[in-house]
């Protein structure tokens, strides 16, 4: 059967259409008009919506790929337009998370000339996406949108960007979309990760079966690849305590009493005192992150190690282990499921229980209005239940800490890249992916003001989003730097000017709650909850001089773990932040 | 995709524990290969020395040769991330002892009826040959590996050398193994 004539842009939307990409987050332009127009003229059931700038598109699609494991598409111009995209395909790809991003680009006779709104977007984002397509013929439209797919959502996921000349796109498609062209990938093997090595396998049961103080470490790669179940499984026969980094946050309900919250640099004095005093450290799925070793000579020094990474580039990078397992990490907990016995640890356990009760997560209710109060009780009220997304800094810290996740895929925090502004458009992603879900973003003054112009986004798709912005009216990780390490001269942290947040969000048509008081906090909370009749902005003005602990100074070895103000001047840190 | 560049910087003396190493990397023929790859070495602060590029037998692929300078124990790790370029099919590490390592040398010197004699008996023991011939200056080509050609340049040196080109080293692995 003979296509109807359609041009390059339609071809693409079908395409997208038919591998399933429900939702496009973009910002429209010249060079991407034609593919704007196919979104009109193609019957879809893709679902676009306009952010107000380019890094919001891209940060809605990562929370939307965070929230589904499946990507989103964002849809951009050229020049600016996709210039604008970098942070966001770079905070996707250091936390791996799937995306396809499309940008229109100048016409092919014009590249490399500096026409209007020409940029070599190929070139700019080399480093920061999994792969990148410069399309060169019309006809290849479609195999290399599904070929941006499978990179994007196999192996280890990331963002996979296709820029495409706007000849190419209102040019004739003379390719028949019913016939599809073989994928034309002999270098990309992501299978491997599922022919694992049955041999290393034997030699990780053999560490497990003579540990006495195990411990597992839980990361990305495990939430990737939807391992939870057989994660808690795994934890719970072998009475095994679990650890987990940032990004695998409620890979097994933080409440379970083997979960020993976060590690790492503001991780929990108990899981940090677990890592030195384990003899078998079970790594599945984390890269060794440096805000998670520290010093990496001694790190783990006296343990064995076991890593199970997707990605055989991340084995010996930080820390070489004893037993490297590479694999897919749902793949390996299946191997190792079949084959381990149920062990008990009552001794390793009650040890680390006593560091739960010496050294609990705590903050006071006196002394004026503290974020990690607000953040433990919307945890409270939403048992947990609830997506959160949170920008950079202080508040993230704290809403590791406090938002104890009870659900898998509910934690969306910009753990490599650390990009403030982030957590406002995750938030909305995460909206659009899960409607039935409650959706929390904790931001702070700082980076809330990053993206605060995808409130529009919000209020016109009426998306119940809980927007906390917790303002102490300073960029408070670096205060907190500065005060520690740089005898506290303040440099560049107050944010003078800060505008009314509740008066903005009213601007904007969205409803605005204020918490002022300790006292306040439940009631107010409460009534941000039951608020479902599309977003609501909660300003909580809190204490501006808190600082977050347990520290562990950047570079030093867990061992220097803060776990109060110190009390004596410190030394500059060795490690970067 | 065809490309030859070839630098002759030393091992860098800021770094004791730098090594020369020489890999073969297996591409797509496809553009903008080249600089993946080069954005990977220059990250890790790895010097290329020397890179040769040109499509392979089957042309739906390239095959690179790099030299590089950098710390050992970089390297294994360097490999891994070249490796998981969605572009490369195979990326590997040859030492003398399991490959053939040459590279060829265009030398440009001053030479008249005086002298041409010896510059050809030089040329001779190194087994190169002239390719151009004026009445003050020769061009000579000589392949080998690479301290070969260091050695006749040393040779050659006390001619007035205009100018050297070199390719650049190309490897391909011993006995029936593919490179």
């Amino acid at each position: 059967m003979k296509n109807e004539q359609i041009d390059g842009a339609q071809a693409l939307i079908k395409t997208l259409d038919e591998l399933g990409i429900e939702i496009i987050f973009g910002y429209s332009g010249g060079a991407a008009l034609p593919i704007f127009d196919a979104l009109e003229t193609v019957d879809s059931n893709i679902k676009f919506v306009l952010s107000r700038h380019e890094q919001g598109a891209c940060h809605m699609a990562d929370g939307y790929g965070r929230a589904t494991g499946k990507p989103a598409v964002v849809l951009v111009t050229s020049g600016p337009g996709a210039g604008n995209t970098v942070t966001g395909l770079m905070t996707a790809q250091m936390d791996s998370v799937p995306m396809i991003l499309i940008s229109g680009q100048q016409v092919t006779w014009m590249l490399g000339k500096d026409a209007f709104q020409e940029a070599d977007i190929f070139g700019i984002t080399l480093p920061v996406v999994k792969h990148n397509y410069l399309v060169r013929e019309t006809n290849h439209i479609p195999r290399i949108t599904r070929e941006a797919y499978h990179i994007a959502t196999s192996g280890r996921p990331g963002p996979v960007l296709i820029d495409i000349p706007k000849d190419l796109s209102q040019g004739p498609f003379t390719g028949d979309l019913n016939h599809k062209d073989e994928l034309d990938l002999p270098g990309y093997k992501p299978e491997a990760a599922f022919n694992i090595d049955e041999s290393v396998i034997d030699q990780a049961l053999e560490l497990i079966s003579n540990a006495k103080k195990p411990l597992i470490l839980a990361g990305q790669g495990a939430m990737i690849a939807r391992a939870h179940q057989e994660m808690l499984d795994f934890a719970t026969t072998l009475d095994c305590p679990l650890t987990s980094t940032l990004l695998g946050k409620g890979i097994i309900p933080e409440t379970h009493p083997l979960a020993l919250g976060m590690l790492g640099m503001h991780g929990t004095a108990y899981a940090n005192k677990a890592i030195c005093e384990c003899d078998l450290l079970i790594n599945i799925g984390s890269r060794f992150d440096d805000r998670i070793i520290g010093q990496a000579d001694k790190f783990c020094a006296d343990a064995k190690i076991i890593h199970v990474d997707i990605d055989p580039s991340e084995m010996n990078k930080m820390i070489s282990p004893d037993v490297e397992i590479v694999g897919d990490a749902k793949a390996v907990l299946d191997l190792l499921n079949a084959k381990i016995s149920e062990q008990k640890h009552p001794e390793w356990n009650a040890h680390l229980d006593g560091y739960k009760r010496k050294y609990p997560l705590s903050y006071k209710k006196q002394g004026g209005l503290r974020m990690q109060q607000v953040i433990d009780e919307f945890c409270i009220q939403t048992n947990g239940e609830a997506i959160v997304a949170t920008d950079v800094g202080q508040h993230q810290m704290w809403a590791a800490q406090f938002y104890k996740n009870a659900q898998t895929h509910s934690w969306l925090s910009s753990g490599g890249a650390g990009t403030m502004g982030f957590g406002f458009p995750a938030a909305i992603g995460a909206a659009f992916a899960c409607p039935d879900r409650t959706v929390i973003s904790f931001s702070g003054d700082g980076g809330f003001q990053m993206t605060l112009c995808e409130l529009a986004t919000a209020a016109i798709h009426k998306l119940p989003i809980k927007i906390v912005v917790l303002n102490n009216h300073y960029l408070g990780m670096v205060r907190q730097w500065q005060e520690l390490f740089f005898d506290d001269r303040k440099s560049g942290v107050d944010l003078e000017g800060n505008p009314d947040f509740v008066k903005l969000a009213a601007s904007y048509g969205i409803k605005g709650i204020n918490i002022k008081r300790p006292a306040d906090v439940s009631r107010m909370v409460k009534q941000a909850l039951e608020y479902n009749d599309g977003p609501v902005l909660i300003h909580a003005e809190c204490i501006k001089m808190d600082n977050v602990f347990p520290m562990i100074p950047a570079g030093a070895a867990l061992e220097a773990m803060l776990i109060e103000p110190p009390k004596h001047k410190m030394e500059k840190p060795t490690g970067s932040t | 995709m065809s490309k030859i560049i070839t630098t002759d910087t030393p091992i860098d003396p800021q770094c004791p524990d730098s090594m020369l190493h020489t890999l073969s990397v297996y591409v797509n023929n496809k553009a903008g290969v080249l600089m993946r790859i080069t954005q990977v070495f220059a990250r890790r602060g790895f010097n290329i020395d020397s890179l040769v590029v040109s499509t392979s037998r089957d042309a739906r692929y390239s095959r690179m040769t790099i030299g590089i300078t950098g710390s050992s124990n970089g390297r294994e790790q360097i490999i891994k991330q070249v490796t998981k370029l969605v572009d490369v099919i195979h990326c590997q590490e040859h030492t003398t002892e399991n490959a053939i390592v040459k590279e060829m040398l265009l030398v440009k010197f001053l030479v008249d009826a005086k002298n041409r004699t010896e510059a050809l008996q030089i040329l001779e023991h190194f087994g190169g040959k002239s390719v151009d011939l004026t009445p003050v200056a020769m061009t000579a080509i000589i392949t080998g590996d690479p301290a070969k050609i260091d050695a006749a340049i040393n040779m050659l040196s006390h001619f007035n050398i205009v100018e050297t080109v070199r390719t650049g080293k190309v490897v391909i692995a011993r006995g029936d193994s593919p490179t």
